[in-house]
C-alpha cells in the first residue's frame, strides 16, 4: 500500500527515534491531538521506543468520545421513532447514552443503519421517501465537508425527508482551552493531520504565537508520528516557537479551500459542549438558519431530554491530558469495551479503549 | 347458433414448482415432493434414501466420536468463492476435523423463507453436494421448515456432524504448551472481506474470493506426520485473534504473534485500512490455526504446503508461559502489545 507501508518502515522509525534520543536534554510533555494518532501510537507501541524524557498525553481529538451526552440521547430519541431511518458511522452505535445505546434501539425495533458516508444516507433517503432519514453528523473538521455536501445535495435534489443531527467540533478552540487551563502540562502539540488536510494550518499560527508553544502538523503512521515528535522536540530544545508541517504529502498551509468554502456556506460557529470537558466557546459548528429544514433538532420535538453521566468515569480529565486511563479506578473493572461507562472506552480512537485493547495488564 | 355446454371444470391447482410457499413445510405432499425432488437426488446415500426419521449408520468399532453443530446465516446467499451451501458443509466438517477427527456424517436443517425461488435452493443443494463430495462426508438426515415471508432472510441452514477421532493423542484448545509454535494455514481475512464486498458495503472492488473450504484432508495429513499437533482451530467469526485468545485462556498460556509474519493479501489489508478493521478479527472459513510442538513444526509445515488448502502455511508465533491467558503481538517496530478479544460487533471507524 503506497503511502502506508513506507511510513511503517521499522528501520526509518528507529532512525528517527535515535535522532530524538540524541537531542533530548530534559523532560517534555507533548500532546497528540487526534484519537487516530493515539490509536496508532499505542497499537504500534511507539511510546515504548521513546526516551523516558518524552511523555505523550492523549488529546481530545476522538469525535466519538467528545460528542456530548445530550446529543447521544437526542440521537436515541430520534432513532426510536417508527417513522425514522437513523444512519450513523459504525462506532457511534456503541456509545452509551443516559439509557442504552443505538444498538439497544435497534434491538427494540428502531431502524438504525451503519453507513460509510453521509452520501449513503442520502441514497437511503431517496429510496425511502415515506421515511424520515437522519444522519448523525458528528466529527471534527475532517468529516465536515462530506456532511455539508450531503445537505447541499439534499437541497439540490429537493429532498424533504433528509436531515442531519449535528455535533461538529473544531480543534483550535480545544487547544486554546487546554492551554488556558491552570492545570495545563502540555508544552508542544502534534496537530491532527487529517483536520489540517481540510483546514490547513493557518489557524494554528496565532495560537503558537499567543501561547508561545511549538506545533507540528503530524500524520498517523508510526514514521509520521516519530517525525512529528522530532520536529516539535527540535523546536522545544532550541526555544523556537513555530508551526511546522511534518505531513506534507497531504497538508498545505491554506488547506482545501473548496472544502472550507462549502463548510462556511452551510455551517456557522457556535459554542459546543464537549463530553467530559464542558462547554468551550465557539468550538463547534451548527447549521446556518437558512438550512433549518435539514436540522434534525428542529425537525423533531426533542424536549425533556434528561442526561445522566456515570459518576465513576474520568473521561474529562483523560481528554484534557490530566490523567492516563490507568489512573481511573473503574478502568478494566466496571468500565470495559463491552460495558463502557464513558465514550473514551468505546471508539478504537478513545484513549481508554486503546490502552485496554493494546496494553498488557500486569 | 348452438352453444356447446361443457361440464364444469375445476381449475388445476398451481403446482408451486418455482417458489417456496408455506405448503412446502406442511408435512404433506408438497413437502415430500420438495424432499424427493430437490434434496434427495443430489445428496443421495443409503441412510438418507431410506427416508426414515433418522439416518442409521455403523460407526467403526472402538472409536471416539467428535460431534458438532453449526447454524449458517449469510447475506448474500452467494458470494465470490462460495455460497451458504458450501459454507454449511465446510463449517461443520471443519469444526469436527479440528478435534483431530475424520468427519463422516452430517445432518442438515433448512429454514426457508416463503417466496424463495426453488432454483436458488437447488443451486445451494448442488453446492452442498459438491462440498460434501470434496470432504468425503454424507448428509444422512435432514429437515425443512418454511417461515412466512419476512421472517427469515431467504434461507438458513443448520448442520450437525459426526466424525471419528483419528488422532492418537489429545487434540484440543487446552493442549498448548510453552515452547510450541503457532501455524496458520494461509492468508487471513479473505472470507469476511469477500462477503462484505458481495454485500456492496465496501464501495470499491477487490478481486477477492472467500476461502470457504473443507480442511479435513489437510488435518489428516498433519496428524499422519506428527503426534505433536496439539491444538487445531478454525478462526471463523472473530478471526485469528479471537481463536488464539480462546486457546491462550483454555491452556493457561501466553501466545505471542509476530506481526511481520502474518499473511494478509494486499486487497484485504487495503480494505481493512479503509474501514478501520484489523485483519486479525476478520472471519475465515477455509483456514486453520495449529499449535504444534517445535521439533515437528518443520515437517508439519512441509506436509501442509503440499496440500491444496495449506500451500501458504506459515509460522506466525509461539507459546510462552506468561502472562497466562493473553494473546500478545510483537510489532514490526519490535514493541509488544496486547491483542484482545473483540468487545462486540466489528464496527467501521468514523475517520
Amino acid at each position: 500500500m503506497k503511502y502506508i507501508t513506507e511510513y511503517r518502515n521499522a528501520e526509518l522509525v528507529k532512525k528517527t527515534i535515535s535522532q530524538i534520543k540524541n537531542i533530548v536534554t530534559r523532560p517534555w510533555t507533548l500532546m497528540e491531538i487526534c484519537g487516530g494518532q493515539t490509536h496508532s501510537i499505542i497499537r504500534h507501541g511507539l511510546d515504548q521506543l521513546l526516551p523516558d524524557e518524552i511523555e505523550l498525553v492523549h488529546g481530545p481529538g476522538c469525535p466519538v468520545c467528545v460528542t456530548p451526552l445530550e446529543l447521544i440521547d437526542k440521537a436515541l430519541a430520534i432513532a426510536s421513532r417508527p417513522d425514522v431511518i437513523f444512519t450513523s458511522y459504525g462506532d457511534m452505535l456503541r456509545v452509551p447514552g443516559s439509557r442504552g445505546d443505538l444498538f439497544s434501539i435497534r434491538a427494540e425495533g428502531g431502524d438504525v443503519r451503519v453507513v460509510y458516508s453521509p452520501l449513503d444516507a442520502l441514497t437511503i433517503a431517496r429510496e425511502n421517501p415515506e421515511k424520515e432519514v437522519v444522519f448523525f453528523a458528528i466529527g471534527f473538521e475532517t468529516t465536515a465537508p462530506a456532511n455539508v455536501m450531503s445537505v447541499l445535495q439534499a437541497q439540490r435534489l429537493g429532498l424533504e425527508n433528509y436531515s442531519i443531527l449535528v455535533s461538529h467540533v473544531c480543534v483550535p478552540p480545544a487547544i486554546r482551552a487546554i492551554l488556558g487551563s491552570p492545570h495545563n502540562r502540555v508544552q508542544g502539540f502534534l496537530a491532527a493531520g487529517h483536520v489540517c488536510a481540510v483546514m490547513g494550518y493557518w489557524e494554528y499560527l496565532p495560537l503558537a504565537e499567543e501561547y508561545q508553544i511549538p506545533i507540528t502538523v503530524t500524520g498517523f503512521e508510526p514514521l509520521d508520528i516519530a517525525r512529528g515528535i522530532l520536529s516539535t522536540l527540535e523546536m522545544l530544545e532550541s526555544g523556537q516557537v513555530a508551526v511546522k508541517n511534518a505531513y506534507k504529502r497531504l497538508v498545505t498551509q491554506e488547506g482545501n479551500t473548496s472544502a472550507q468554502k462549502i463548510i462556511a456556506q452551510v455551517f456557522e460557529e457556535c459554542d459546543r459542549k464537549w463530553r467530559g470537558i464542558g462547554t468551550i466557546p465557539k468550538s463547534g459548528w451548527r447549521l446556518r438558519p437558512e438550512f433549518a429544514q435539514f436540522n434534525a433538532e428542529e425537525k423533531f420535538d426533542l424536549q425533556d431530554i434528561q442526561t445522566e453521566e456515570s459518576p465513576l468515569c474520568i473521561a474529562g480529565e483523560i481528554l484534557q491530558g490530566l490523567k492516563k486511563p490507568r489512573q481511573c479506578p473503574a478502568f478494566g473493572k466496571e468500565c470495559t469495551p463491552e460495558h463502557p461507562l464513558g465514550a473514551t472506552m468505546v471508539s478504537d480512537e478513545g484513549a481508554c479503549a486503546a490502552y485496554y485493547n493494546y496494553r498488557v495488564v500486569d | 347458433m348452438t352453444t356447446d355446454i361443457q361440464s364444469p371444470i375445476c381449475a388445476m391447482p398451481h403446482r408451486h414448482t418455482e417458489k417456496i410457499v408455506l405448503g412446502h413445510g406442511s408435512g404433506g405432499k408438497m413437502m415430500t415432493d420438495l424432499i424427493t425432488q430437490t434434496f434427495q437426488p443430489p445428496l443421495a446415500n443409503p441412510a438418507l434414501d431410506a427416508g426414515n426419521d433418522a439416518g442409521v449408520v455403523q460407526p467403526p468399532p472402538h472409536t471416539k466420536l467428535a460431534i458438532s453443530t453449526d447454524a449458517h446465516v449469510v447475506s448474500p446467499l452467494f458470494f465470490p468463492g462460495g455460497d451458504i451451501g458450501r459454507l454449511a458443509i465446510c463449517g461443520t466438517v471443519n469444526d469436527v476435523a479440528m478435534m483431530g477427527a475424520t468427519p463422516l456424517y452430517l445432518t442438515a436443517s433448512f429454514i426457508l423463507e416463503e417466496g424463495l425461488e426453488i432454483s436458488i435452493l437447488e443451486k445451494v443443494v448442488a453446492s452442498m453436494q459438491s462440498a460434501a463430495e470434496e470432504a468425503n462426508v454424507q448428509v444422512i438426515a435432514g429437515d425443512t421448515k418454511v417461515v412466512e415471508k419476512g421472517k427469515a432472510d431467504g434461507l438458513y441452514i443448520s448442520t450437525s456432524g459426526v466424525g471419528v477421532v483419528i488422532a492418537a493423542h489429545p487434540v484440543g484448545g487446552e493442549c498448548a504448551k510453552p515452547g510450541d509454535v503457532v501455524i496458520v494455514s494461509g492468508t487471513i481475512g479473505d472470507h469476511g472481506i469477500a462477503v462484505l464486498e458481495a454485500r456492496g458495503d465496501l464501495g470499491f472492488q477487490t478481486q477477492l474470493k472467500s476461502d470457504v473450504a473443507p480442511l479435513n484432508h489437510l488435518i489428516r495429513e498433519m496428524l499422519n506426520v506428527s503426534d505433536q499437533v496439539r491444538v487445531l482451530r478454525d478462526p471463523t467469526r472473530g478471526g485469528v485473534a479471537s481463536a488464539l485468545n480462546e486457546i491462550a485462556q483454555q491452556s493457561g498460556v501466553c501466545v505471542t504473534l509476530n506481526e511481520s509474519a502474518i499473511p494478509v493479501r494486499p486487497s484485504v489489508a487495503a480494505a481493512c485500512e479503509i474501514l478501520g478493521f484489523d485483519p486479525l478479527y476478520i472471519a475465515n472459513e477455509g483456514k486453520l490455526v495449529a499449535i504444534v510442538g517445535p521439533e515437528d513444526a518443520p515437517k508439519i509445515l512441509d506436509i501442509m504446503r503440499q496440500t491444496r488448502y495449506g500451500e501458504d502455511a506459515v509460522i506466525i508465533g509461539e507459546v510462552q508461559e506468561s502472562p497466562a491467558g493473553r494473546l500478545l503481538m510483537k510489532t514490526a517496530l519490535g514493541t509488544t502489545r496486547v491483542v484482545d478479544v473483540l468487545a462486540g460487533e466489528l464496527l467501521p471507524r468514523i475517520c
